[in-house]
């Protein structure tokens, strides 16, 4: 492992309407940026259920994005809002479980902000590779049950 | 009807008109200085004096006050009414010797000078006494029609005038212009009333150069082509009088009660044409617009060169010179990162096109300052090539400022451009007599509030953003609404009805299907799980769950679900699960996502 720099594994859960439209400009303007980043669609940011994070850590993520729409623009009106609201909640989780809060993060990506989509990710794989590795299992105990099973 | 005979020829006049109304339908000329349709009929000026047979007896009647009566004989031309009429003139010319409507009025009569003499002058008043005949039509329209009763009259005989109450400067007066609109001698002087100019409405069609009154035609093709009134502006809804133009409407079609209203209209689809907005001159204060009247923006300079604008199309300066050079500067706004980064894609052909015009009705010298001139379509870039050769200036290098400062004696009194010459690598000054500044083209303002209205996103810049750029470019994320034309991104007018005609040949596929495909994904909820505790019921946006009171349980309108998954986030029995989206799937998307 000496000498190879770590790299960060990430997933996305990136909103069907914007961010993952924007995620697809950022690919389709050829913009760069790192691929360590996992998308996951869902329909919108207001689906991510906190357990979809956990288990994400649990099966090997370092980090966690999860991107909606902008703030009034969700194309189910509020489900960015419920994502928001959710969100605080999941940091506390974190907190229990010993997991630093800026292994997730959420972010408001429109699906006009190619740039910006890349630019979260750059950003957000420097953090996670500053952080190290999460190492579920020597954190929360190789035993510990994960959701959905 | 009623059957009249006027210097000998019946006529058939409606019961209630006056015989000088039924004179004027029949083509019959009876001078009359104190007539409006606004006004009732007063008789002041006298003029219209006819002499009317009735019962074997002549008598002298004025014609604006007579109303017609079964088997009445009017003479408009006898010898006595000639003598009458004579008389009278002679009488204003006596009391307005200078005044041309009078003095022409006499001369028609035969009528050179009075024996009578001047009355007394007297200058406190607000007409000029060279050209008051005292027929109160001023008056009579402020107060009666107008409803403000700003001035009155004052005295008697000889002394009579029209004057401010206390001969004071009004502060009644609106300055509406009516009593000098309807003065027969054109003798009002306004400043005498309120020292204020009446002012000159701005025509927004043609850029606030030239004006309108409160009722207006919008512009010539307005659909529907009727007039408008602007209730800022038109009397009627400052005082409750006036209402001139119901009384020369002979159609009747005007209605000042009517309302602004708001109407509720069923669509299964919509499409979003709202345009675009010119950017702002003001912002680019070094090209000196409204700083100097001759720098004219694009939509300005437009409607100067317009057959049916300000002009009548023709080119001049402010002053009403003919230019002898005309600069073109290309890129204002646009391109430029403090302004608006993009190409804006119209420009170039639009500034062309000026150039072309500018050349062909003036002959002026034109001067294009340009950074690149981008001409990408059918016939654009030979339109260019025909200018290379009509002897149009092209002067690669952005026009970094407009001056009236002048160096040498060439740029007296004419504007500079200052920019530099790319190609040559040196300074230019260019002295011109106009300057028009091409601007870029920028969202409406109200793009952010549209977008959110329709959920349909905006792009970088604001302008609306289409659901896939190469594959659905007049759809949007929202299912039935489209876009097209400027309000999706600058551009001209071929591909603005190209865009638009693919965006109502769209709605029409979608409406003539007549049923709407909904996405696979939606709700459901387990009611062997459901705990009954309603928090998907207050996660819904779309009320599409309701809570079963008899099996206590929460149920999904699938046809009211759009699938958005929030419920299935929030539920804590795992109940509420979404089709095609469900935890099992997503976590077995983690899994392959993170799988070695």
């Amino acid at each position: 492992m000496t000498g190879e720099p770590f790299e960060p594994r990430l997933v996305g859960f990136l909103c069907r309407w914007c961010s993952y439209t924007g995620a697809d400009l950022a690919g389709m303007s050829r913009m760069e940026y790192p691929p360590n980043l996992a998308p996951i669609k869902v329909m919108c940011s207001g689906r991510v259920d906190p357990t979809f994070v956990v288990k994400a850590f649990r099966d090997g993520a370092d980090g966690v994005l999860i991107a909606g729409c902008h703030p009034g623009d969700c194309h189910y009106s509020t489900g960015n809002y419920k994502a928001l609201r959710r969100y605080p909640l999941l940091l506390n989780l974190l907190d229990q479980f010993g997991i630093e809060r800026e292994r997730v993060r959420l972010e408001w990506i429109s699906a006009s902000e190619g740039e910006k989509f890349a630019q979260v990710v750059k950003e957000f794989t420097e953090t996670v590779r500053a952080l190290g590795p999460l190492c579920w299992k020597e954190r929360v105990g190789a035993g510990a049950g994960a959701p959905g099973e | 009807m009623v059957k009249i005979t006027i210097d000998g020829r019946k006529i058939d006049a409606r019961e209630g008109q006056t015989v000088l109304q039924a004179a004027k339908e029949a083509g019959i000329d009876i001078p009359t200085l104190c007539h409006h349709e606004s006004l009732d009929p007063y008789g002041a000026c006298r003029f219209c004096t006819v002499e009317v047979k009735s019962r074997g007896k002549t008598k002298l009647v004025t014609s604006c006050t007579l109303p017609v009566a079964e088997g009445q004989e009017i003479r408009t031309r006898s010898e006595k009414v000639k003598k009458t009429r004579k008389i009278l003139a002679e009488l204003m010319l006596a009391r307005c010797p200078n005044s041309t409507v009078i003095r022409d009025l006499a001369r028609k009569v035969g009528v050179n000078r009075s024996r009578f003499r001047r009355p007394p002058e007297d200058l406190a008043t607000i007409t000029d006494q060279e050209g008051c005949i005292l027929c109160g039509m001023c008056v009579r329209i402020c107060d009666d029609v107008m409803q403000v009763g700003a001035i009155g009259f004052e005295g008697r005989g000889v002394r009579r005038k029209v004057t401010n109450p206390f001969r004071e400067p009004s502060d009644t007066c609106l300055v509406c212009g009516a009593c000098s609109s309807v003065c027969p001698t054109r003798a009002i002087e306004h400043s005498r009333i309120r020292p204020q100019k009446p002012e000159v409405i701005p025509f927004e069609f043609e850029e606030g150069m030239s004006g309108r009154k409160p009722i207006y035609m919008e512009f010539a093709q307005a659909v529907p082509k009727v007039p408008v009134i602007d209730e800022d502006t038109c009397m009627h809804f400052r005082t409750g009088g006036c209402k001139v133009c119901e009384d020369n409407c002979s159609a009747e079609a005007i209605d000042h009660e009517m309302e602004e209203k708001i109407e509720e209209i069923e669509v299964g689809t919509i499409i979003v044409a709202t345009g675009f907005k010119l950017y702002e001159a003001e912002k680019l204060s070094r090209y000196g617009y409204k700083a100097y009247p001759d720098v004219y923006t694009s939509l300005e300079f437009e409607r100067l060169c317009h057959a049916s604008g300000p002009t009548m199309g023709k080119i001049q300066t402010r002053a009403g010179k003919k230019p002898e050079a005309v600069a073109i500067l290309h890129c204002i706004g646009s391109r430029d990162e403090n302004h608006l980064e993009y190409c804006s894609r119209v420009c170039c052909m639009y500034s062309l096109k000026f150039a072309h015009l500018v050349r062909e009705k003036t002959g002026a010298e034109v001067y294009n300052f340009y950074i690149d001139i981008r001409s990408p379509g059918k016939g654009y870039e030979e339109f260019y090539k025909r200018l290379l050769k009509e002897g149009v200036h092209f002067i690669r290098g952005k026009g970094t400022e407009v001056t009236d400062v002048w160096e040498t004696e060439e740029e007296k009194g004419k504007l500079v451009v200052i920019s530099e010459d790319t190609l040559l690598g040196v300074r230019r000054r260019v002295p011109v007599d106009m300057v028009i500044l091409s601007l870029g083209l920028r969202p409406q303002d109200d793009a952010d509030q549209v977008s959110h209205l329709f959920s349909i996103g905006c792009a970088q810049g604001g302008f609306f953003l289409e659901k896939h750029p190469k594959l659905a470019p007049v759809d949007t994320p929202s299912d039935g609404i489209y876009i097209a034309g400027a309000c999706q991104g600058p551009k001209d007018i071929p591909d603005t009805v190209a865009q638009g005609a693919a965006a109502a040949a769209s709605a029409l596929s979608l409406m003539d299907k007549g049923k709407v495909v909904l996405e696979p994904v939606r709700a459901k909820i387990d009611e062997e799980k459901c705990c009954g505790c309603k928090l998907c019921v207050a996660n819904c946006p779309y009320q599409a769950i309701d809570y079963n009171e008899e099996k206590k349980v929460s149920m999904v309108h699938p046809e009211l679900c759009k699938g958005c998954g929030t419920c299935a986030a929030g539920c804590p029995s795992g109940a509420a699960t979404q089709e095609n989206f469900e935890d099992v799937q997503i976590f077995a998307e983690i899994e392959g996502a993170l799988a070695e």
